[in-house]
């Protein structure tokens, strides 16, 4: 075990909603203390963080490390990298790997993947139906047993409400959250870009945003009645912001995240067919970004991800309806964050606690917080590098982002993963 | 709105690629419609060709089945003295797992010029301009539901035929328009052209959001949206792209939408009556309109084969001067 000391940095913990300079202490994979002023110890490593932010450890609700129909344990040390070097230290990760999450075998080769790589702490989310179909109920209790936080259908459809239903009802038993993804498949039909003059001009499939909305207010209706705790995952749409705002109002236990992409580009991204810019949910309107941003401001929207997806560049080489959804975006979830901060749109603390605390707290995981006794993952960050997004020069084995060539500021400089050093920059 | 353009045109803003009308300014339009008219008595001729192209060679690639347009270009490329090569690519390579770049390499080897492309997804040829080598033109014949920009073309041309100037002109296009390219070129080529209005009529469940974003209005029925109109475009149903339900029965879609003489009353006297083929009777319209004077349906389809050796010889001619310097 390293013994760590951190000193002259700022430090940002918006558990305690502290903004002020401090010392910080790890021994033992733990935070010994977090003080204002130097305490007697003996460190192996000590860091000057000197103009630099110290914050928890990114805990990101989405990312998936496999590629589809292909084992995981290929590519998951290079996105663990990736993660570390983004200062992601807690991943979610989707059961729609390779193997699907539905059963203890799948779970165990997930985190043994985590345990070998040491960068990154795994969170598997089981199925909630057996292969995704939709049609039965996954084994949700041997799934939590296993190690899983949550359920979720990930971006698969369920045969009915009816099972929608049970699957609440045994996930509430089973003291679950459901991770719920909000799209009517029926109303998607085929589409691949939001509904509206967009798709309209380029004769795309579209995706109406009731696709969205009617999702979420059966989901809302459903988990009221089965009192199952829903976590609505990557919402896109103004409304469904004004939904979760009102369930939340009549005191629901509902909570809700949006991936990064959704809170910087628009469907008027994606013309001339942008293959980088086809993602679920779609890129919707610009109305819809600026309500996206309103929602995590006032707090209605509890956490933002990355949603990062391990795509070849062959799967997006091809005529837009073609190409595979998603984007490699782990990397960025930090800087854009911090954009969105330096713009203000939210305050830094909020910035940090929308990829820190809140998820931590959805998860309901010790992490997220910077206080003595918690568990040592911390970041720290180097406000003042600039840096332009090239897609080849990412760690991660994904080089299809919507953001090349955008000009960002702030990186990671060090990130400490259960009281270990595992990332340095360089 | 950004790029479109910038593919399309070569340095000197010359039609280099055509994959959509949208983004083409008036004079291109009008200057492919003037060239055409100089290809069209070219059918006339005791010998119908002329060697603009000769030596060259062009690729017509269907990936989904095309009969009568497909025909019409391999005609053009005839009477242009060019070399034409037609592959079915819905039953070729593609369907064994090729990707679609690996296919193009493999025709780029073989030394072709151009690419003339028919493709079921929105914005494959744009795509493949995007893809091929900097020498070799890619002319749109139908991307998905986005764009077709020669069959808008020669029904420019056949309007222009009938009616003169296009700055007076109240256009209806009817039926289908949710998934027809034909009538979102033929939007874009009417607007660009400075028509008076555009209209489109059918029920909502064929009409795309938003479309009044592409400056046209929206009408419900035929006795309100034929009123005063002076063209009618009708379009095909094309049930083999009606993915949901979209229409009750045939029936029903005949009785509201199908034109009939009685329909068309209420349109000017010498409105001319249009269709993109191929044409189901009884459906979209009735065989006494299909057939009647104010059809200029057979017209459109001779008219397809001067306009089509317009694009080409004008894509080709941007290519053989740049490629000199």
């Amino acid at each position: 075990m390293t013994r760590i000391r951190i000193e002259n940095g700022r430090i940002l913990d918006p558990h305690s909603g502290r903004d002020s300079s401090g010392e910080i202490c790890i021994d033992n994979g733990t935070i010994l203390s977090a003080n204002d002023s130097t305490m007697d110890f003996t460190a192996d490593i000590t860091i000057n963080a000197k103009d630099h932010w110290i914050c928890p450890g990114i805990v990101d609700l989405s990312a998936r490390f496999g590629k589809s129909g292909q084992a995981i344990k290929k590519t998951f040390s290079t996105e663990a990298t990736a993660a570390a070097s983004a200062g992601v230290t807690s991943v979610c990760c989707p059961p729609d790997t390779h193997p699907i999450i539905d059963s203890s075998t799948a779970v165990e080769i997930l985190l043994k993947s985590a345990t070998d790589s040491g960068q990154v702490r795994i969170n598997p989310i089981g199925a909630l139906t057996q292969g995704l179909k939709g049609d039965r109920l996954a084994e949700m209790f041997t799934l939590k047993t296993a190690g899983c936080i949550a359920v979720s259908n990930a971006n698969q459809p369920l045969a009915n409400y009816e099972i929608l239903r049970r699957a609440m009802e045994y996930a509430a038993s089973s003291d679950l959250t459901v991770f719920f993804h909000p799209e009517d498949y029926s109303l998607r039909n085929y589409g691949v870009v939001n509904e509206g003059a967009l798709s309209t001009r380029l004769g795309l499939p579209p995706i109406p945003e009731i696709a969205e909305t009617v999702a979420v207010s059966a989901a809302l209706l459903i988990a009221e009645q089965s009192g199952a705790k829903i976590h609505f995952c990557r919402i896109s749409t103004a409304r469904a912001v004004d939904m979760i705002r009102q369930a939340k109002q009549l005191g629901l236990p509902v909570t809700a995240d949006v991936d990064i992409c959704h809170l910087y580009l628009t469907e008027l991204d994606v013309d001339c067919y942008n293959s980088n810019c086809h993602l679920i949910p779609p890129l919707r309107s610009l109305h819809d970004k600026d309500i996206l941003i309103q929602g995590i401001a006032e707090g209605v929207i509890d956490a933002v991800c990355s949603d990062h997806r391990l795509l070849s560049i062959d799967s997006k080489i091809a005529p837009f309806s073609q190409t595979e959804p998603g984007a490699s975006t782990i990397e960025f979830l930090l800087p854009l964050m911090l954009d969105l901060a330096n713009r203000g749109k939210l305050s830094l603390l909020d910035a940090v606690e929308k990829i820190t605390t809140n998820p931590a707290k959805i998860l309901n995981l010790p992490f997220g917080r910077i206080e003595p006794g918690s568990k040592a993952d911390i970041i720290i960050i180097n406000p003042d590098i600039s840096w332009t997004a090239q897609g080849q020069q990412l760690i991660s084995g994904s080089k299809c982002t919507p953001f090349e060539g955008w000009e960002l500021q702030g990186k990671v400089s060090h990130t400490i993963l259960d009281g270990e050093l595992i990332f340095q920059y360089k | 709105m950004t790029g479109y353009d910038n593919i399309q045109l070569d340095k000197q803003g010359r039609l280099k690629h055509f994959l959509t009308i949208e983004g083409l300014s008036q004079q291109l339009l009008l200057d492919i419609l003037d060239y055409a008219e100089s290809f069209a008595s070219v059918g006339d001729r005791a010998v119908k060709k002329v060697p603009l192209l000769r030596g060259k060679t062009i690729v017509n690639l269907f990936f989904e089945p095309s009969t009568r347009t497909s025909t019409t270009f391999e005609l053009a490329a005839k009477r242009l003295s060019a070399d034409i090569l037609n592959l079915n690519m819905a039953t070729s390579s593609t369907s064994k797992g090729e990707s679609l770049l690996d296919t193009l390499r493999t025709l780029e080897a073989m030394h072709s010029d151009m690419f003339i492309v028919r493709h079921a997804s929105s914005g494959a040829a744009h795509f493949i301009a995007n893809h091929v080598a900097p020498h070799i033109s890619v002319i749109n014949d139908g991307d998905g539901q986005h764009s077709h920009p020669t069959q808008a073309m020669l029904d420019m041309f056949t309007i222009r035929k009938h009616k003169k100037t296009f700055d007076t002109l109240r256009v209806a296009i009817v039926g289908d328009i949710l998934h027809s390219r034909v009538a979102r070129s033929n939007i874009h080529a009417l607007k660009i052209l400075g028509v008076n209005e555009v209209r489109v009529i059918g029920p909502k469940t064929l009409i795309p959001r938003d479309i009044e974003t592409m400056g046209v209005s929206v009408y419900d029925t035929l006795e309100d949206g034929l009123k005063n109109v002076d063209v009618v475009i009708m379009l095909r149903l094309q049930k083999e792209r009606m993915i949901t339900a979209s229409i009750p029965s045939e029936y029903e879609y005949f009785n509201r939408y199908g034109l009939t003489q009685e329909k068309l009353k209420v349109a000017k006297e010498d409105a001319i009556v249009m269709h993109p083929g191929p044409i189901n009777r009884g459906i979209e319209i009735d065989s006494t309109i299909a057939d009647s004077e104010q059809s200029v349906i057979l017209q459109q389809v001779s008219n397809g084969i001067a306009i089509r050796m317009a694009v080409m010889a004008m894509a080709m001619g941007s290519n053989s001067e740049s490629s000199n310097y």
